[in-house]
């Protein structure tokens, strides 16, 4: 029985070398930028600077972790990405959900579109193109908040990229401001594929339109909501780089409310140089990551089967 | 009826000033690079300037060179690594969405886990730097971002497995086509929708991206429009020292500091916001295909 089925097997790979042949671009490319630094994550176990190459070095255990885990910087990075990512969740979805439905109720189609693609625009900006709009409000001597806002308000101008406490809320609006038109225009592909019987029903049982938004469009774009919250919690350990490294211009005043996982590995790498370092905390990263969309996964498969992504 | 309507006046309302939230950093950033570089000093920034200058725009066009020669390595990494991405992603992505091919489960598994775990920041660098050695090359700019994850791969596969009849496929190798020539002459001139919708957003992932650039490319004549304006950012004389925007027309102009900046977000603002009327349908299509379930 195993024998044959080899046998058919053989020749059905045959039939389908051509089609494995139109893989073999796209999986060697996966190999090389995905497959061969995963492997080679295990530099993180190394003291790389006896080693000029990926899998050379010494190893040393658990050195470079310990090194990681001795100082602040952990907590205060993974407390920011945590921090951070969090409340980008609940800020996009709320208000991307709010927004979708509003974009819903427009009844003129062109302006519900004109409407969706303007507030879709701040999207396709680049972060390094934010960072100068952020610049023309923060600048310290003639941006516009300390020129014009502040001193109309009677308040003293603020050193805004020497502060760091102002960060917070800085970067929420940065953030809410370039990816509220994304999450408007998930939800919003939900939202119209609802049956509009459900609405007829509800306005013929004399439903106000809370208790329509409340009792059948909430619920019926659930699995949505779940799938893009399981995804960006599974996430969550993972910032958006740009968001934090170009908006508060890389200032070293600012890091401790703006450095994130991903700044702190770039930087460890890149500026200082430190493979040991920013390899123990991109490997804290992975792990962490792999381990939370397993987790968010496991828990929505428990409560309902169809909902999870796997 | 009009109790089923939410109050059109507000919602209008409420969009309105939306836009305005949406546009206005905007106008900020517009307003500062056609005011003149003193009165920006002195007044600051401002939605209306007190002093209109073209001083940064001619600035800019004299010294055009490097910023030229930005714009077109940003569009050619844009164009080519658009094309080869697509290519490749939906050779991969075909194979994977026929039900009868062997091994299926595995390699889609190989893609799908890519979306779950990655090597990080600093191995990726290092096999890029070290392995393949193409720091400070146009392929720096270009690889790193070819099939980003596999995100491109599993929609371009679900639209395979939804949009292409099976009987289409299995006629046509019955008249002998082998499956390349049916993936390249049947398969892909019937997913141009989906083609268009992935490749857009390719695109505007190669035009925006300065992250390979930050971290792979440190010869000026390799910049990226975006990795131009980065530098300016932290360097705003990095035109005028670098050997490729030197011209003699500009010894007599002052350089313009602040406009200069803005001027060049405008720049770079341009192309996009121009073509965006005309692919925003595309975009709205593809955004939404990744978040469907797939």
């Amino acid at each position: 029985m195993k024998q044959h089925n080899f046998r058919t097997s053989l020749r059905r790979l045959k039939r389908y070398q051509m089609l494995f042949l139109l893989m073999v671009p796209g999986m060697a490319y996966l190999i090389i930028n995905n497959y061969i630094p995963m492997i080679g994550i295990l530099i993180a176990f190394k003291d790389y600077g006896s080693a000029t190459w990926l899998f050379g070095g010494d190893w040393v255990g658990f050195k470079n972790f310990e090194f990681l885990f001795k100082t602040s910087d952990a907590w205060v990075i993974t407390r920011n990405t945590l921090l951070y990512n969090g409340a980008f969740i609940v800020l996009n979805t709320v208000l991307g959900i709010a927004f979708a439905i509003f974009l819903n109720e427009v009844r003129h189609r062109f302006f519900s579109r004109f409407y969706q693609g303007v507030i879709l625009m701040p999207f396709l900006i680049s972060m390094v193109i934010v960072a100068y709009i952020v610049m023309a409000f923060l600048n310290v001597e003639n941006g516009y908040l300390n020129k014009h806002i502040l001193p109309m308000l009677g308040m003293e101008t603020i050193n805004w990229y020497g502060e760091p406490k102002y960060w917070p809320y800085i970067l929420m609006i940065v953030n809410t401001w370039k990816s509220i038109g994304y999450g408007s225009v998930l939800f919003l592909a939900a939202i119209i594929g609802i049956d509009s019987e459900y609405y007829e029903a509800a306005v013929l049982d004399g439903a106000t339109k809370w208790q329509q938004i409340r009792k059948i469009t909430i619920p019926l774009i659930m699995p949505t909501i779940t799938i893009l919250t399981i995804l960006s919690v599974g996430r969550i350990f993972y910032s958006d780089f740009g968001l934090f490294y170009q908006v508060p211009l890389n200032s070293g005043p600012l890091q401790p409310t703006t450095d994130v996982i991903d700044t702190y590995v770039y930087r460890s790498l890149i500026t200082l140089g430190d493979v040991g370092m920013s390899s123990a905390a991109g490997l804290y990263q992975s792990v962490v990551g792999l381990v939370l969309v397993l987790f968010t996964n496991y828990i929505v498969r428990k409560k309902d089967k169809d909902q999870a992504i796997f | 009826m009009k109790s089923n309507q939410m109050n059109q006046k507000v919602l209008h309302l409420l969009f309105i000033l939306m836009t305005c939230a949406s546009l206005v950093p905007l106008l900020l950033v517009f307003s500062a690079s056609f005011t003149d570089e003193k009165s920006l000093v002195t007044n600051g920034y401002t939605f209306w300037p007190s002093e209109w200058s073209l001083g940064a725009y001619r600035y800019l066009f004299h010294s055009s060179t490097s910023i030229l020669h930005s714009y077109s390595i940003s569009l050619f990494v844009t164009i080519v690594g658009t094309a080869v991405g697509v290519l490749i992603s939906s050779m991969l992505a075909y194979p994977l969405s026929r039900k009868d091919m062997p091994l299926r489960n595995l390699f889609s598994f190989l893609v799908f886990f890519t979306m779950l775990f990655n090597g990080g920041l600093v191995t990726t660098y290092l096999v890029y730097t070290n392995l393949l050695e193409i720091k400070n090359t146009i392929w720096a700019l270009m690889i790193p971002g070819l099939l980003t994850n596999g995100f491109f791969i599993l929609i371009f596969r679900t639209f395979f497995t939804m949009g292409i009849p099976k009987e289409v496929v299995e006629s046509a190798y019955m008249d002998g086509a082998s499956e390349v020539k049916i993936f390249f002459r049947i398969v892909l001139p019937l997913s141009l929708p989906v083609i268009a919708t992935i490749g857009l957003m390719q695109s505007i992932n190669y035009w925006n991206d300065w992250f390979n650039g930050l971290i792979y490319v440190t010869k000026p004549n390799l910049f990226t429009l975006q990795n131009l304006l980065n530098r300016m950012m932290s360097d705003i004389q990095f035109l005028q020292t670098t050997n490729l925007g030197t011209s003699s027309a500009l010894s007599g102009i002052q350089f313009p500091t602040g406009t200069l900046r803005m001027a060049m977000a405008v720049v770079g603002l341009l192309p996009i916001m121009l073509a965006y009327p005309f692919f925003q349908r595309y975009l709205v299509k593809g955004l939404t295909l990744g978040a469907v379930k797939g």
